[in-house]
C-alpha cells in the first residue's frame, strides 16, 4: 500500500515538488517509523506519518498473562524510562486490589523513577544536541546514564528492560552497592551536567538551529493531546506528579519548569531544568528515605523469601499460586496515570476477577502527540524536520506499542 | 531555580509557586459526581443511558451513539464542566451482552478543577458505527484509527479511517474476543480446578 501511495505521488509531481522517503529507516529518526515527505525544494509541503513498524500486540498480549507477568511488557514500552512504566503499572494493579504500599517503598520507588526521567531526559537532550552538530555532548551524557544503568543493576538486577519493583513494592532493598553509587552520582553528576548544558543553553549555533523550529501553540497541543514536556513547553504547567500525586510524590518540592514557544529550544530547555528537579526529588527522597519494610504485607501477590519456600508450606502454597498466576484480583474497572518521560502514561484496565486482564489499554503519550508533527513540521525546512523528531522525544515502542 | 534568562528567548519557571501550591486548591467542591451528573440531567435531559461511579471512583456515563456526539461536546463546552481534554479513547468487546458487543470508551479530564470523567457508548457488533470526534479534538485521529484497527469500529466521517499499527490488508479485528488465546488441549489451567470463573476459560468456538 505504501509502495503504491508513493509512486501514484511520483506520478502528481508539479513544478519543484518532489517525494522523500524519511525512514522507515533512516539514522536520523532514531527508530523505526516513516514519513513520505512531500517537498517543495527543501521545504516540506506536506508530510504523511506511518507508524506500526514494531508493533507488538502488547494490548493483547496483556489479555493472557497474568497481572505479574505484564510487568516485562510495559518495559518494552517507552525504552528509556522502563523504570517509570513498571512502576506506573504496578500501582494500576495496586489500586485495584487496594494494596497500600509502605512509605519506604514509596519514596524507594520515587528514587528509582526519577532515575529513569534523569536518564530519559539526557538521551533525548544530548540526542538533539547530536541533530544540531554536537556529538561530545552525547558521549560524556551517554556516560552519565551508563552510570544510571549501573544503579539499575543494583536495584533490579537489569539495565535497559528492567521489570523492577513488584506489586506491592520493590523487590529488594537498595544494596550497599546502589547507596554508593547513588551518593557518587549525587556528587558527581551535577557539575558534569552542567558543563554539557554550558556547551548548549548560550551556542550560537545550537540556538540558531533550535530557536523557532518545529513550535506549536499551547490550545493547539492541548487539542492534540499533548502532556509531559511537550506540553510545559508551550507553557502549561500540567504534570501528573503534581495533579495527581502518586507514591508520595505530594512530599516533595520540586517546580515544574514551562517554556513559552513551544518550540525545539523550549522543548530542549523544560527537559533540561527537569533533570535539575528530578535531582532535587532525588536528594530529598534519599535524605529522608523512612525505616521500615520495602514491600508490603501482602502474601497473595508478593512473592515469599525464597528459603521460606523450600522451608514452609504456607511460604510454598503462595509462591506456587502467585507463580500460577491464581491471585485473587476484584472486579471493577480502574484508571492509573504516572509522568513518563514523554507524559501522561495511563492504564486502563478492567478486571472480571479472572487471572488476566480482562481489557488493558495502555494510554501512550508518544502516539498520542506524534499526530501532530505534520503540522508542526509543514513549512519548515528537512533539517528541522528531524530536530524537531528529536526534541519530540518520539520513542518507537511507545508509539507502537 | 531555574536557568538566567535575562534578554534571552524565553523559559521562565512556572508561576506556580511550588511551595504554596496544594493539589486541593485544584478541586472545588461542585465537581462531586453527583452534581456533574445533575448538570448533565438539568442542561441535556435524557442524554444519558446510564451514570455509575466505577471502582475508582471515576464517573462513568453512558449514552446512545446518536448522542455520543452532542454529550462529548456540551462536557467539552459547558461552562461549569470544562471537560477540555480527551485523555484517551479505546474500545471493549463484551461477546456475551447481545446487540451491546462492542463499547468505546472517551475519559475526559477538566485540568482547572482536576477532574476526571469517562462516557461509554455500546453498540451491536454487526453495524459498528460511530460518528467521529474528530471534529472536537484532532487527538480523536489517530485513537479512533487504533479503534478500528483493533476492533473494525467505523468511525463515520474520519478524515482517514485506515489501519495504523496493523498492516493495511490485515483481514481480521485482532482485539476482539474471537480467538482463542491459550493452546485449546491444555488442561493445567482449567477455572473449574480453581473455583473461579475468568474469561480465558469461555469457548471461543
Amino acid at each position: 500500500m505504501q509502495i503504491q501511495s508513493y509512486f501514484s505521488q511520483l506520478d502528481s509531481i508539479e513544478g519543484e515538488l518532489a517525494t522523500l522517503n524519511l525512514g522507515p529507516t533512516h539514522p536520523a529518526t532514531h527508530g523505526i517509523f516513516q514519513n513520505v515527505l512531500k517537498m517543495n525544494g527543501e521545504k516540506i509541503v506536506s508530510a504523511e506519518p506511518t507508524i506500526g513498524y514494531i508493533h507488538r500486540a502488547f494490548e493483547k498480549l496483556a489479555e493472557r498473562r497474568p497481572y505479574n507477568q505484564i510487568t516485562p511488557i510495559t518495559d518494552r514500552l517507552n525504552y528509556c524510562s522502563s523504570p517509570i512504566n513498571n512502576m506506573g503499572w504496578h500501582m494500576t494493579v495496586e489500586k485495584l486490589a487496594k494494596i497500600e504500599v509502605p512509605k519506604r517503598a514509596q519514596y524507594m520507588r520515587v528514587i528509582t523513577m526519577e532515575l529513569a526521567r534523569i536518564a530519559d531526559h539526557l538521551v533525548c537532550d544530548a540526542v538533539i544536541g547530536v541533530d544540531t552538530g554536537a556529538l561530545t555532548g552525547f558521549t560524556y551524557m551517554f556516560q552519565e546514564r551508563e552510570r544510571i544503568y549501573d544503579m539499575y543493576e543494583e536495584v533490579c538486577g537489569t539495565r535497559l528492560t528492567t521489570n523492577v519493583g513488584r506489586i506491592g513494592g520493590m523487590e529488594r532493598d537498595f544494596t550497599p552497592a546502589f547507596h554508593q553509587k547513588l551518593k557518587d552520582f549525587l556528587k558527581t553528576f551535577p557539575a558534569k551536567f552542567e558543563e554539557f548544558h554550558n556547551l548548549l543553553e548560550r551556542n550560537r549555533i545550537f540556538m540558531d538551529r533550535t530557536i523557532g523550529a518545529g513550535p506549536i501553540e499551547a490550545e493547539r497541543a492541548m487539542a492534540y493531546g499533548f502532556t509531559g514536556p511537550n506540553l510545559r513547553a508551550c507553557g502549561v504547567d500540567y504534570d501528573v506528579r503534581v495533579m495527581q500525586p502518586y507514591s508520595s510524590y505530594e512530599d516533595f518540592e520540586f517546580i515544574i519548569p514551562v517554556g513559552t514557544q513551544g518550540d525545539t529550544y523550549d522543548r530542549f530547555m523544560v527537559r533540561q531544568e527537569e533533570i535539575r528537579q528530578s535531582l532535587r526529588i532525588i536528594r530529598q527522597a534519599y535524605d529522608n528515605l523512612p525505616s521500615g519494610d520495602y514491600h508490603a504485607d501482602v502474601p497473595d501477590y508478593y512473592l515469599p523469601e525464597k528459603p521460606d519456600v523450600y522451608t514452609k508450606m504456607e511460604a510454598l502454597i503462595y509462591h506456587f499460586k502467585i507463580v500460577m498466576g491464581e491471585v485473587p484480583i476484584p472486579k471493577g474497572e480502574v484508571y492509573h496515570a504516572v509522568e513518563g518521560g514523554n507524559g501522561e502514561l495511563g492504564f486502563y484496565l478492567i478486571s472480571d476477577g479472572g487471572r488476566q486482564p480482562y481489557r488493558l489499554h495502555f494510554r501512550r503519550p508518544c502516539f498520542i502527540y506524534y499526530q501532530a508533527y505534520p503540522e508542526m513540521i509543514k513549512g519548515s525546512m528537512l533539517s528541522d524536520a528531524i530536530l524537531t523528531m528529536s526534541s519530540m522525544n518520539v520513542i518507537a515502542g511507545e508509539l507502537d506499542a | 531555580m531555574g536557568w538566567k534568562v535575562s534578554g534571552l528567548p524565553s523559559l521562565k519557571p512556572s508561576n506556580q509557586k511550588p511551595e504554596t501550591f496544594q493539589p486541593k486548591t485544584f478541586q472545588p467542591e461542585h465537581m462531586t459526581n453527583e452534581l456533574i451528573h445533575a448538570r448533565i440531567e438539568q442542561q441535556r435531559p435524557g442524554i444519558l443511558v446510564r451514570h455509575e461511579t466505577a471502582y475508582d471512583g471515576m464517573l462513568t456515563l453512558e449514552t446512545t451513539r446518536e448522542q455520543i456526539l452532542p454529550l462529548l461536546q456540551f462536557l467539552r463546552d459547558d461552562e461549569q464542566l470544562q471537560f477540555h481534554f480527551l485523555t484517551t479513547l479505546c474500545g471493549i468487546h463484551f461477546p456475551e451482552e447481545k446487540d451491546r458487543e462492542l463499547c468505546a470508551m472517551y475519559q475526559l479530564h477538566n485540568w482547572r478543577t482536576n477532574t476526571r470523567i469517562r462516557v461509554k457508548v455500546f453498540f451491536p457488533i454487526a453495524d459498528p458505527h460511530l460518528p467521529t470526534a474528530t471534529t472536537l479534538w484532532p487527538t480523536a485521529n489517530w485513537m479512533e484509527r487504533e479503534t478500528y484497527d483493533f476492533y473494525g469500529v467505523i468511525f463515520d466521517g474520519h478524515p482517514n479511517l485506515t489501519r495504523i499499527l496493523n498492516v493495511e490488508d490485515l483481514d481480521v479485528f485482532p482485539l476482539r474476543k474471537e480467538y482463542r488465546l491459550e493452546d485449546g488441549t491444555r488442561t493445567d489451567k482449567d477455572d473449574r480446578f480453581f473455583g473461579r470463573q475468568g474469561h480465558e476459560g469461555r469457548s471461543f468456538d
